[in-house]
C-alpha cells in the first residue's frame, strides 16, 4: 500500500500558492489558500462539493482568475499576461471530469494537436510521441477513431494521454473518475497510478479514497473555500483532527 | 420434443433456425401501398381525392408545357400558332435568353467572358466546398476574384494585377508580423495593401492604354441572371468571413470591440434590406467626395454583405453558444493561444453546428439579390419587369418568364441545400 509513498519527492518547489483569495461576485470561494507542492508530490484534494477544490486547481493554470495572492508554477509567477498564462498552461497538464476531447478530431489528432501547434514539433515526431502515450494508456488500436466511438473510460485515458503528449511537469486532475461507470473507474485509476509511479507531480481532486491511500503522499481536505486539514494519508484517514474532516470521512467511508 | 419441453423449464437450442423470406403480403410494393395509401377507409378516401387533385393539376399544366411554342417573334404570333389551344409561349425565352442571362446592354460578342468566368468559378469554389480535392486548387480560388473581375469588366490588365499585388503584399506583411503581434500584423497588412493600391492606382492611370486588350464594360451594362450570380457569389463569400469576425467580436472581452460588433449587428438587423439598397444607390453618393465614383455594383455589394454578415454572425454566435464550455477550457489548458484555439478547436465545431443556419442565410441572400431591381439595376427580375414585359412583342408573358426565373433560382438554391446536407453528413463525427 505504501509503495508509492516511498517515491522520490525532491525539495524543489513545483507549485507555490500563497495567500490566494478568490471571489465570485461577492461570494468568497477561496479563502487564504497557502500551498507548497514539491516536485514529485502526489496530492489528493478531498472535500464536500462546493468547497472550492476544483476552483483551486483551476486557478493553478488560470482557467479561473484569482483576485488576491500569488501563484508560482515552475518558477514562473502567474500574471494576467496572455503569453505568461499560455506558457504555464503548456507546462501543466489538465484532465477534466467530462474528458473534453475534441469530437471533430481523431484520437491521434487530439493527441498531436497541441504538440504541433504549441511546441512546434514536426508532425511525424508528434505522432510517434502520441502513439507512445496511447500505448501507455493501453489504447493504441483506437488511434484513428473519433472520441464519440470510445467508452467513457477509454476517453478519459485518451485525455490523460493528450495531456502527457505535451510532456507536462505537473498534472492536474479535476474529478477524473466522477463521470464514469464503476467498471471504467479502475482502468483510469490504474493509468493514474502508473503515472504516479513514474514520479509525475500530481494534484488530484477526487472522491476515490482508495486511490488516495495507495498513491498520495499528502491528502488535503477543503471545506468552505479553505484548507481545513492536510496530512499523510495514513494519518489523515486513521486519525483526522478537524471535526469537519471527521464528519466527512465518516460519511464517505461509512458504507 | 415438445413433450420434453412441457416437463422442464431448462432449454438448450441445438440447431439454428434457417432464415426464411417474410410472407409476400408483408413485402414490396403491395405492403407499401397497403401501409401508406390504403390502410383504412379514411386513408383510401384521402388517397383517391389526392390522386384526383394531382390529375387536375397535371392535366392543366402538362398540355401547357408540351404545347409550348418555342419559335415565334411575339406574343401575337404565339397565339396565332396555338390557334386557341392551351400552350405556353416559350418563344420569349429563346428570343430573349441573352437579355435574361446577361442583361440588355452587355456587348453580345463579349458573352464568352462572363461564361468563362462562370466556368472558372466552378473550379475555384470546388476545393472550398469539397475539401477532399487537392489543396493546390486553392490557388485558383485565390486568383479567381481578380480573373473574374478582369473577364467581366475588362479594361487595363494592370488594374486586377495591382489589386492582386496589394492583397499579396498585405498578406506577406501579416505573415511576417502577425505571429508576434496579431494586431500589428493585421493593421500593418491592411495599411500595406492600401499603400500598394494607392501607388498602383496612380501607375495604372499613368500608363492607361488607348485600347486595352479587353474592352471595358461599365457596371451599368451588367444585368440578367449574371448580375444575380455575381452579387450572390460575392456577397456570400464576403459575408461568411465577416460574420465569423463579428460573432467572435461580439464574444470578445474587450469592451470597444464588443461594442462595435453589437451596435453593427443590431443596427443592420434592425433595418430592411431595401432601405440599405436605397442608401447604396442614392444616399451613399452624398457621403463620398463629389468627384469620386464608387461603383454602384460595389456599393450594392457592400450593403448586401453588411446585411447578411449581421445575420450570419448571429447564426454563428448560436453555434458558439452551443459548444460545451469544456471545449474552450480544454483548448486553453493545452496552451493553445486564442487564434489557434478558435481556428483549430472552436470554429470547426461551431461552424459545423451553424451550417443549416448559414445555408439558410445564404439561400435567402441569393434570392434577395433580386431586390436590386427596385433600385433600377437590371438583374433577372429587373429585366423581366422592365425591358421584356414592357416591350410591345412580349407584353403579357408572365407565367413563362417568371417560371423560368423561378426555375433558375430553384436549381441554384436546391443545389446549395443538397450540398449543405451532404456536408453535414460528411462532417458528422460525433456518432450520436
Amino acid at each position: 500500500m505504501a509503495q508509492a509513498q516511498e517515491l522520490m519527492v525532491s525539495d524543489e518547489i513545483a507549485i507555490d500558492i500563497s495567500n490566494m483569495n478568490k471571489w465570485y461576485g461577492s461570494f468568497h470561494v477561496l479563502r487564504d489558500i497557502n500551498l507548497k507542492v514539491r516536485r514529485g508530490e502526489r496530492i489528493v484534494i478531498a472535500g464536500p462539493s462546493g468547497s472550492g477544490k476544483s476552483t483551486m486547481i483551476r486557478c493553478i493554470n488560470a482557467l479561473e482568475e484569482h483576485q488576491q495572492g500569488r501563484i508560482e508554477v515552475d518558477g514562473t509567477v502567474l500574471s494576467s499576461d496572455v503569453k505568461n498564462i499560455d506558457k504555464i498552461r503548456s507546462e501543466v497538464g489538465m484532465v477534466f471530469q467530462h474528458f473534453n476531447l475534441f469530437p471533430h478530431l481523431t484520437i491521434l489528432e487530439n493527441c498531436t494537436l497541441a504538440p504541433i501547434w504549441v511546441r512546434k514539433i514536426p508532425k511525424k515526431e508528434a505522432e510517434a510521441t502520441a502513439m507512445h502515450f496511447l500505448e501507455k494508456v493501453k489504447i493504441p488500436e483506437q488511434a484513428n477513431k473519433y472520441p464519440g466511438q470510445l467508452s467513457g473510460g477509454q476517453q478519459q485515458r485518451v485525455a490523460i494521454a493528450r495531456s502527457l503528449c505535451m510532456r507536462p511537469r505537473i498534472m492536474l486532475f479535476d474529478e477524473p473518475t466522477s463521470a464514469l461507470d464503476p467498471e471504467m473507474i479502475k482502468e483510469v485509476l490504474d493509468t493514474m497510478v502508473s503515472l504516479a509511479e513514474e514520479g509525475m507531480t500530481m494534484l488530484c481532486v477526487t472522491h476515490e479514497m482508495g486511490f488516495a491511500r495507495q498513491v498520495a503522499n499528502r491528502v488535503i481536505f477543503m471545506d468552505a473555500g479553505q484548507i481545513v486539514e492536510q496530512n499523510e494519508p495514513e494519518e489523515f484517514f486513521n486519525n483526522p483532527q478537524n471535526e469537519r474532516t471527521k464528519l466527512f470521512l465518516s460519511q464517505i467511508l461509512g458504507h | 420434443m415438445s413433450d420434453a419441453h412441457a416437463h422442464s423449464v431448462a432449454f438448450v437450442r441445438t440447431e439454428v433456425i434457417p432464415q426464411s423470406p417474410p410472407p409476400a403480403q408483408q413485402t414490396g410494393v403491395m405492403k407499401w401501398l397497403r401501409d401508406n395509401l390504403f390502410s383504412s377507409w379514411a386513408n383510401t378516401l384521402l388517397t383517391l381525392v389526392a390522386a384526383w387533385l394531382i390529375y387536375l393539376i397535371l392535366s392543366a399544366i402538362l398540355p401547357w408545357i408540351f404545347n409550348g411554342v418555342w419559335n415565334a417573334d411575339s406574343l401575337t404570333q404565339c397565339r396565332e400558332i396555338l390557334a386557341g389551344r392551351t400552350g405556353a409561349c416559350f418563344a420569349v425565352l429563346t428570343e430573349r435568353w441573352n437579355q435574361l442571362l446577361f442583361g440588355y446592354s452587355y456587348p453580345r460578342d463579349l458573352y464568352w467572358r462572363p461564361v468563362l468566368a462562370f466556368a472558372i468559378m466552378l473550379v475555384a469554389i470546388a476545393p472550398v466546398l469539397f475539401f477532399d480535392l487537392p489543396r493546390k486548387l486553392l490557388i485558383v480560388t485565390a486568383l479567381f476574384p481578380f480573373i473574374a473581375f478582369y473577364l467581366i469588366w475588362g479594361g487595363p490588365i494592370l488594374t486586377p494585377i495591382v489589386a492582386l499585388l496589394g492583397c499579396g503584399a498585405g498578406y506577406v506583411v501579416f505573415n511576417r508580423y502577425g505571429k508576434g503581434n496579431f494586431a500589428a500584423g493585421f493593421f500593418g497588412g491592411i495599411a500595406t495593401a492600401f499603400v500598394v493600391w494607392g501607388v498602383g492606382g496612380f501607375v495604372v492611370d499613368l500608363v492607361r492604354p488607348e485600347t486595352p486588350w479587353m474592352t471595358p464594360v461599365p457596371s451599368r451594362d451588367l444585368g440578367g441572371f449574371m448580375l444575380n450570380m455575381m452579387l450572390g457569389v460575392t456577397c456570400v463569400s464576403l459575408s461568411v468571413p465577416l460574420g465569423i469576425v463579428l460573432a467572435l467580436g461580439r464574444q470578445s472581452d474587450m469592451p470597444l470591440i464588443k461594442g462595435i460588433c453589437v451596435v453593427f449587428i443590431e443596427f443592420v438587423r434592425g433595418v430592411p434590406l431595401i432601405t440599405l439598397l436605397f442608401v447604396a444607390s442614392v444616399m451613399l453618393a452624398y457621403f463620398f467626395p463629389p468627384d469620386s465614383t464608387v461603383d454602384l455594383f460595389l456599393r450594392v455589394v457592400i450593403m448586401i454583405t453588411m446585411f447578411s454578415s449581421a445575420y450570419i454572425a448571429e447564426v454563428i454566435r448560436g453555434g458558439l453558444a452551443a459548444l460545451p464550455k469544456g471545449q474552450f477550457e480544454a483548448a486553453d489548458s493545452l496552451g493553445l493561444d486564442y487564434p489557434q484555439a478558435m481556428r483549430l478547436i472552436i470554429l470547426p465545431q461551431a461552424l459545423k453546428i451553424s451550417i443549416p443556419g448559414i445555408v439558410n442565410v445564404a439561400v435567402g441572400l441569393f434570392k434577395d439579390t433580386t431586390l436590386v431591381s427596385v433600385i433600377s439595376m437590371f438583374d433577372l427580375i429587373g429585366m423581366i419587369r422592365g425591358p421584356i414585359l414592357a416591350s410591345t412583342e412580349w407584353n403579357g408573358v408572365y407565367w413563362e418568364l417568371l417560371g423560368f426565373a423561378s426555375l433558375l433560382f430553384f436549381v441554384v438554391c436546391y443545389g446549395i441545400s443538397q450540398y449543405s446536407q451532404w456536408l453535414e453528413r460528411r462532417l458528422a463525427t460525433d456518432h450520436r
